[in-house]
């Protein structure tokens, strides 16, 4: 008991230290941060709002606007990666897909006849449509012929590879894609992005959640007429309650906090607050100052979230279920 | 309420239903699945295959603007055998005793397996064959890790980065598993010390680099009395590579333990407690208890964690971008640093090539985890 409360506390000072340090750089003039370090304010050094009021009253606007974005962004695309992710992830965990070979192969043949067209210098509109039609052609005709298929492990991983390019490897090709969208620096952008881009991470996390539901519960409900989607919604969502709040934190985290993709699909009207506090690093070096009220603001309603969730991690909702 | 009343009271229910329930209940695998497969596949392929064109050609500027010329494999050779070598793979010097015998030793581990699995029942064609192409590629690139290491020679980024991701997600792991069984715990207070766990990762990536650049000062940062008390107020820690890299990790794994410990914590919470509580019966210490029982109910959920945080870790970029800006030299540059450096200097394709040797290495190691780890475990469960 001693000895946990130890490491806990010990834990626990790690990650407040640094956010401490934070805290005090906020109220420091930018002379106190660059004269050596101050530890304790009003004994060390006198504490002064002057960074809090360039950023809420000098910025204002500046400010405000990337703080909106960020809320807009993060929550929508949070709220719709979530759905259609545990969706699909039920999916991988209860029911058989068999993706033929033949599918993808007639697939990647469509996708390469529609590449050689739009590097032939066709529109690519033409070539999408021309490439949909091919595919299915191909899917009806010679596709029937090949037996060997991929299974629910393979889709799970083909999803989890599309997290391994490095962004600053796509950031150009996404460009050009919203570009052509005529979509870029709106909240659209930003939202398609980010939902593409996490729900690999939904689908994988939600899995695990899912997989530790009692399939007798399910069995039981089917048996009683409930259908599908009836047995998802009424059923097997609630018994994940822990798995969904702590895969919505993730994924809020993720897309609050994403830089280079807002960096290049927005310029001044749907920028995010990273690319606020990235430009704190100004000509004479990083103003420490006013970047640590960012990231304070920043985290603020993140925390918030946080504690409000919780409790819904907690243990023994599973408990009892089955019994009952 | 009332719809879930009446429906335990039709004995066969399904004959009550209507056609189209009928039927869009039949094609429910199809709509569960969908809609995420067509937004990655609609967002994923064009990127993916642009990007590979680009990898595959040189950017030049001419009359009226810009042009891409076609040079085939020619960026992929420069990084592996051309000037880029040195940067890419790292400075490689002749075997030492003691690089000779730690190789021989890891290599004959290989063997031992290869064997094993040659001699259990289990064995197929196609299952060795894809063991032993693994053991090819871990083994050449431990050989690259423990001859640039160990020697005298100079790693290049793409052994930085396997050292990084090394290093980090084991730890990250190991501190995680232990925060999350200590919160678990009926103490009072855990509730605060769960929240406060989490901090770390809430930050945005930039702004924990930028703290840690601060934090790590030596003549304003908060351990500047440490500094001095060891006179090392005007050499700063950037010159030393390995003090360099330490405080990139240390910033990486400060920052990403929460994202292990919460799905650590939500996957330990959600077990049944009948088993602990028949184990305390039977008189199990919590040692026994934590092996036999948590342990491998939580496997799954690690296998999980485990492979998307290797998938980012690979990715690290925005530590050593501002921390060490890569340094000293390229002491602590990450692959995604090596491609966004070249890029920042106008070598699209050369970025682009670096970006998809990135993604070779993540595919090997994805593969090579879920094959030999990960369907073990999800088999076992």
């Amino acid at each position: 008991m001693v000895v946990s409360y130890a490491l806990l506390v010990a834990w626990a000072l790690v990650v407040l230290f640094p956010l401490y340090w934070l805290a005090t750089t906020s109220l420091k003039t930018p002379l106190d941060v660059n004269s050596g370090p101050f530890y304790i304010p009003f004994r060390d050094f006198k504490p002064t709002l002057e960074s809090w009021r360039y950023i809420f009253v000098d910025l204002a606007d500046d400010t405000f606007r990337p703080y909106l974005n960020t809320v807009v962004v993060g929550l929508t695309s949070t709220a719709i990666t979530l759905l259609l992710g545990s969706m699909a992830a039920y999916g991988l965990v209860r029911m058989k897909y068999r993706v033929r070979i033949g599918a993808i192969a007639s697939f990647v043949v469509a996708l390469a006849g529609a590449v050689a067209v739009v590097a032939a210098g066709g529109p690519w509109q033409l070539a999408l449509l021309g490439g949909f039609a091919f595919f299915l052609l191909l899917l009806q005709t010679v596709a029937r012929r090949f037996k060997r298929a991929l299974g629910n492990d393979d889709i799970a991983f083909w999803m989890i590879s599309q997290r391994m390019l490095p962004p600053v490897a796509v950031v150009i090709p996404i460009y050009v894609f919203f570009q052509q969208l005529a979509l870029l620096d709106t909240w659209a952008a930003l939202i398609i992005a980010y939902v593409a881009s996490h729900l690999p991470i939904v689908v994988w996390l939600m899995r695990d959640y899912f997989q530790s539901v009692p399939l007798e519960l399910e069995e039981s409900a089917a048996i009683d007429g409930a259908s599908r989607y009836r047995i998802f919604r009424s059923i097997v969502l609630p018994l994940a309650v822990p798995g969904l709040v702590a895969t919505f934190l993730f994924v809020l985290v993720f897309a609050w906090n994403e830089y280079l993709i807002a960096l290049f699909l927005t310029s001044a009207n749907a920028q995010t607050l990273p690319l606020t506090v990235a430009a704190q690093n100004a000509t004479r070096g990083p103003q420490w100052w006013y970047m640590s009220v960012l990231i304070l603001i920043m985290i603020g309603p993140v925390i918030a979230m946080a504690i409000a969730l919780e409790r819904f991690i907690a243990r023994g909702l599973l408990v009892g279920a089955v019994k009952g | 309420m009332s719809g879930e009343a009446s429906a335990r009271q039709v004995p066969v229910a399904a004959s009550r239903r209507s056609p189209l329930v009928t039927r869009l209940d039949r094609s429910a695998g199809a709509v569960f699945i969908l809609p995420a497969v067509l937004v990655i596949l609609a967002f994923s392929i064009f990127p993916l295959l642009a990007s590979l064109y680009v990898s595959m050609t040189r950017l030049s500027f001419s009359e009226g603007g810009i042009r891409l010329t076609y040079v085939g494999l020619g960026n992929y050779a420069k990084l592996l055998v051309g000037i880029d070598r040195t940067h890419f793979l790292g400075v490689t010097v002749p075997l030492t005793p003691l690089t000779a015998a730690v190789l021989v030793v890891i290599y004959a581990g290989f063997a031992f397996l290869l064997v094993r699995y040659l001699r259990s029942p289990v064995r197929t064609v196609s299952g060795f064959v894809g063991r032993l192409v693994t053991a090819i590629i871990a083994g050449a690139l431990v050989w690259l890790v423990v001859d640039t290491v160990m020697t005298s020679g100079r790693p290049g980024t793409i052994v930085v980065t396997l050292i990084y991701v090394g290093v980090d997600v084991s730890a990250q792991y190991i501190l995680a598993l232990g925060l999350a069984l200590l919160v678990v715990q009926r103490l009072p207070g855990r509730r605060f010390f769960r929240v406060v766990f989490l901090l770390p990762m809430m930050i945005t990536p930039v702004g924990v680099a930028y703290l840690f650049r601060m934090l790590t000062d030596t003549s304003k940062g908060p351990l500047y009395p440490l500094w001095a008390h060891f006179g090392l107020t005007d050499v700063s820690w950037v010159t030393n590579p390995w003090g360099a890299r330490l405080a990139v990790m240390i910033g990486d794994v400060w920052q990403w333990t929460p994202f292990i410990f919460i799905v650590l914590l939500a996957s330990i919470e959600s077990l049944p407690i009948e088993l602990n509580e028949a184990a305390v019966v039977d008189g199990a210490n919590r040692w026994q208890m934590f092996w036999a029982i948590t342990f491998p109910q939580i496997l799954p959920a690690t296998s999980t964690v485990v492979l998307i945080r290797l998938i980012e870790a690979f990715k690290i970029v925005d530590l050593p971008n501002v921390l060490t800006n890569g340094g000293p030299g390229t002491a602590t540059e990450s692959l995604t640093l090596h491609a966004y450096t070249i890029w920042r200097a106008l070598d699209i394709g050369g970025s682009a090539a670096v970006a998809y040797m990135l993604l070779i290495v993540v595919t090997f190691v994805g593969i090579s985890y879920v094959n030999l780890f990960r369907r073990r475990v999800t088999a076992m469960a």
